[in-house]
């Protein structure tokens, strides 16, 4: 019988009942009283000298409280990029100075020249419009390739080559990986692209910088989703402000995918012109906005070339990629596709040898950065299409291929040539429970039901596995993090046995204030309902790293465990004292402290009432109160894993293609809430989908964006989406953390786009039309050109 | 994005070429054209009222004549700020040649855009950059082949007793640039 309380327990979310009925507090509705509006000058071109900035006019109209510009923040820092790659020779990696408003050049369509506060937004719009900017336009470059063929302007005039760093890994192996690709049996070659994404979350971004003349206190109310990040960052690197002077709170926030893990400008603007006018100062992205100034997601090229043997066996792999970082370093941008890439390019396969080679460019567009999964679907993509396409040269059945590959169960802990090491999984039972969900047996008979409808019917998989919880910090710091990536908790006991937990992690969607007390109630025996999860606020916990990589349960649940851990041990010692027992007899289950061998017992809320109201307590060997804090750094990354499959069908007169199934078969260790972990996958796979068929950011030759808007820039809808058969019963738990959890919310963006893609190059092959490759997103437009040049 | 076309003009090549010089023809023929100042020999202000797409805007800029070559080819080109709206700037070469029956007019439109009307509209900008030029290249035909702007615009340009070319009558050549211009 399935729990209805505790670890395991398809709990509902309780943050619905707010979310569903309009009653969030999101960063929008929250407004400060005497609040100013802030409105910002955008760059329209991607590359220009910036030769005047006139203000004069705009700032005597009406409402407007000041004009600042790129001068006014000359004296403070600019925005921080939190991870440094060293190139292959050496050098550190090209850093410039990314200002809070434009100095001298602006150098993507968006880039902030002038930030207008005024009383209201209406008169900061209408003061912007009459501000005189001079540009002289320079030539923008946008393609990577072009960016560093030494003929095309520079983007920075500190990296005339428009190069940021060129990186490979693993060095040491690289002549080895040579020499195996040299004399292989057999070398697949692909050359392919991985799509530039626009977030887009529901919520656009909005910044609230409020500050107090008499406390001298600074508060940003922003949408992100690691506030004390945010406030580090700020604090300590751009504006100067300690952090006990400095608070941020992210409230409800909805939706992040990564784009809302940075630090952006706005959120500087407002805090600093807050303090400058002594006066709250609002901003809310429109949509357009957020369109050119969230950073983008993915957009890499890449050469990948897999070496293998008679047998199919993986020799080894070479890669090249280019990777976007946009006109600017975002914060974690040159770690995704290093770290986050390169690591992850075993797979989940034995393959001996791996170098990749990375040259990370900078381009007159937005910068990119992580998005739902970051490096790992970059990294997925690349082998499951070049695995694919090298089963389907030597004639080897795409599930045998894989299963000749594979790590096998016994071979764990299983140490990579890509520097990580795996320490649980099973990819055999995920693709056995794949090829039962999504019936594989019956797909002959389905393919031939297309045919007699004129549809190529085509089944794609992929097998993937993605690092999450990024650690351990001390290893990370040597790899170029300037960032620890451990978790914090607190957890609070009070009198009358209520718990709080004030967490580092932020939920965004992911559900926390439903799973984190489940875990509590799981290991104090009380309800769900007597624990309170407290997160996005920097005065109301201690110092954490938010809500990324899908670390929050793996880092962010593990350090409440740990909190909730001294919370028992010093339970029992107050119990045993109670009970006038050894506290080393002191037993706690179901929420009760019982000696053992004895009738004795109390209850979890006497104890806890004893902690507080110490009448009789042993004052002079423990502390009053029941309140524990932990830090959580964990000692490896965790490895969920999984095997996904797409069944399409494409229409050979249109190149239309249809999703009809989707099934995914993951192994995420132990489960805390099933319902929200089937949420997780297919939110992500509903990201996946949108890759593959649908998304993508082009801009054109100029820099400017032309998918800038739900016009142009195609988000999968319901009706672009099947029903999923969802699966995550393969459970191999995590050796390493105290819940042998893995984390959920990424794997569905990582696993699915390959297996789409795949699908479709089945369909077409199948159908008698070779076709090795397609970009994505597979667009009718882009099939149907394949298979005519096809024919 | 790029366009180019010809027109077969039924006038005499310095009518055509007197017309293209005309502030007055010229502003009547630039759809939207709100107003066109002329600051120099070879250089104009004007204000441009469009919409691209679901973006409107009221563009406030310079045109300017340039590489010309009397009375065969010049280039016209201009610049537009749209506040909020962006930018769009763009030029015609434009080349006129003695042909039977009158002139023949072939140009080369080059047009850019940025801002918020290439974000927004920006799939749109072909069709309606070739929906100008057309309606350009269209009334200028009309006008010039009618001779309507002796009387109504009187401009230097438009002053050659030829210029109607003995199409059309008077009032209707009237009403036309009434048309355009009121």
């Amino acid at each position: 019988m399935p729990k209805d309380s505790g670890i395991g327990a398809s709990i509902k979310r309780r943050e619905d009942v707010r979310f569903l009925t309009g009653a969030g507090n999101y960063t929008d509705d929250i407004n400060v009283a005497g609040q100013t509006y802030a409105y910002f000058l955008r760059s329209t071109v991607a590359h220009g000298k910036i030769v005047s900035v006139d203000t004069a006019a705009a700032s005597k109209m009406p409402g407007v409280l000041r004009i600042f510009t790129g001068a006014d923040f000359e004296a403070v820092g600019g925005l921080p990029c939190g991870w440094q790659i060293t190139s292959r020779n050496g050098e550190v990696m090209k850093e410039p100075r990314h200002p809070i408003l434009a100095s001298g050049k602006v150098r993507h369509v968006g880039d902030p020249i002038a930030a207008v506060v005024a009383k209201s937004l209406a008169e900061a719009r209408d003061a912007a419009e009459a501000i005189g900017v001079e540009i002289e336009e320079l030539p923008a470059v946008v393609d990577m390739r072009a960016a560093i063929s030494g003929a095309a302007p520079a983007v920075h005039d500190e990296a005339p080559d428009n190069l940021c760093y060129d990186w490979g890994f693993v060095e040491e192996n690289r002549e080895a990986v040579d020499a195996a690709i040299k004399s292989a049996h057999h070398v697949t070659t692909l050359e392919l692209t991985n799509n530039r994404l626009v977030a887009n979350p529901m919520e656009p971004r909005v910044a609230i910088g409020d500050f107090n003349r008499a406390s001298g206190d600074s508060t940003l109310y922003t949408t992100s989703q690691n506030p004390h990040v945010i406030r580090l960052l700020m604090g300590a690197f751009v504006l100067g402000i300690p952090e006990h002077k400095l608070r941020v709170i992210a409230p409800d926030v909805g939706g992040g995918f990564g784009t809302k893990i940075f630090h952006y400008a706005e959120e500087a603007f407002c805090t600093f012109a807050a303090k400058a006018l002594n006066k709250p100062v609002k901003w809310t992205a429109d949509r357009s906005e957020a369109f050119i100034t969230d950073a983008h997601g993915r957009d890499h090229v890449t050469k990948i070339e897999l070496a293998l043997d008679k047998d199919g066996k993986f020799l080894a792999i070479r890669t090249a990629t280019l990777a976007n970082m946009g006109a600017y370093l975002s914060t974690f941008a040159p770690s995704v596709p290093t770290w986050l890439h390169g690591t992850l390019m075993a797979g989940t396969y034995t393959t001996p040898l791996i170098y990749c080679n990375v040259k990370a460019v900078f381009t007159n567009t937005v910068p990119v950065d992580a998005y739902r999964g970051a490096g790992r679907p970059e990294a997925t993509f690349q082998l499951e299409r070049v695995i694919d396409k090298a089963a389907r040269e030597m004639g080897i059945d795409p599930v045998e291929i894989r299963r000749r590959n594979f790590i096998p169960a016994d071979a764990f802990p299983y140490q990579t040539p890509v520097a990580v090491a795996y320490d649980t999984g099973d990819y055999h039972a995920t693709m056995d429970k794949l090829v039962e969900i999504a019936d594989f047996a019956g797909f002959e008979a389905r393919r031939a039901e297309s045919a007699k409808r004129g549809k190529l019917r085509g089944l794609g998989l992929s097998s993937y596995i993605e690092a999450c919880g990024i650690a351990p910090s001390n290893l990370v710091g040597q790899l170029g993090a300037r960032a620890g990536l451990y978790e914090s908790a607190t957890v609070r006991v009070n009198a009358a046995g209520g718990i709080v937990v004030m967490t580092g992690s932020h939920s965004h969607g992911q559900g926390h204030e439903t799973t984190f007390p489940q875990v509590i109630a799981e290991m104090f025996g009380c309800p769900e309902a007597n624990v309170e999860i407290v997160h996005g606020d920097t005065g109301r916990g201690p110092m954490g790293m938010g809500t990324y990589g899908s670390r929050s349960i793996a880092v962010g649940g593990a350090a409440m465990v740990r909190a909730a851990e001294k919370i028992i041990a010093k339970a029992k010692r107050i119990a045993s004292h109670l009970m006038e027992a050894a506290v080393e007899d002191v037993e706690f289950a179901n929420g009760v402290f019982s000696v053992a061998g004895t009738d004795k017992k109390v209850d979890f809320g006497s104890v806890a009432l004893a902690a507080y109201v110490p009448h009789n307590y042993p004052l002079e060997s423990i502390e009053p109160g029941l309140e524990e804090t932990a830090f959580y750094d964990p000692s490896n990354f965790t490895y969920p894993a999984g095997a996904y499959a797409a069944e399409v069908e494409v229409d050979p007169e249109t190149g239309a293609v249809t999703l009809l199934a989707f099934s995914a078969a993951d192994d995420f260790g132990n489960v805390i809430n099933p319902m929200i972990v089937t949420g997780q996958v297919h939110g992500g796979i509903a990201q996946g989908i949108g890759q593959a068929l649908l998304e993508s950011a082009v801009y054109d030759a100029n820099g400017q964006l032309l998918t800038g808007s739900y016009m142009d820039y195609a988000m999968p809808r319901a009706d672009d989406l099947p029903m999923y058969a969802v699966d995550h019963s393969c459970q191999t738990p995590c050796t390493h953390n105290p819940l042998g959890v893995k984390g959920c919310g990424e794997a569905g963006a990582i696993g699915s786009p390959p297996a789409l893609v795949n699908a479709v190059l089945d369909a077409l092959n199948a159908g008698g039309i070779g076709v090795e490759h397609i970009d994505m997103p597979l667009s009718p437009s882009r099939v149907w050109a394949a298979i005519q040049s096809a024919k | 994005m790029q366009l180019t076309g010809t027109r077969l003009i039924s006038a005499d090549r310095g009518t055509v070429w007197s017309a293209l010089n005309d502030p007055d023809v010229l502003k009547a023929c630039i759809p939207g054209c709100e107003s066109l100042e002329k600051t120099s020999e070879t250089s104009f202000e004007a204000v441009v009222k469009q919409k691209v797409g679901p973006v409107s805007a009221t563009f406030r800029g310079a045109v300017e004549l340039s590489d010309i070559d009397a009375p065969s080819s010049y280039r016209i080109s201009g610049e537009g700020k749209g506040g909020a709206a962006g930018f769009a700037k763009g030029g015609a070469n434009v080349r006129l040649a003695e042909v039977e029956g009158g002139t023949e007019l072939s140009y080369d439109v080059d047009a850019k855009v940025g801002g918020k009307i290439a974000q927004l509209g920006a799939r749109l900008i072909d069709g309606f950059a070739k929906k100008l030029a057309d309606e350009f290249f269209a009334t200028f035909q009309k006008v010039v082949e009618g001779g309507g702007t002796v009387e109504s615009a009187g401009g230097p340009g438009a002053s050659g007793d030829d210029a109607g070319a003995g199409t059309g009558d008077k009032p209707a050549k009237k009403g036309w640039l009434k048309r355009l211009t009121g």
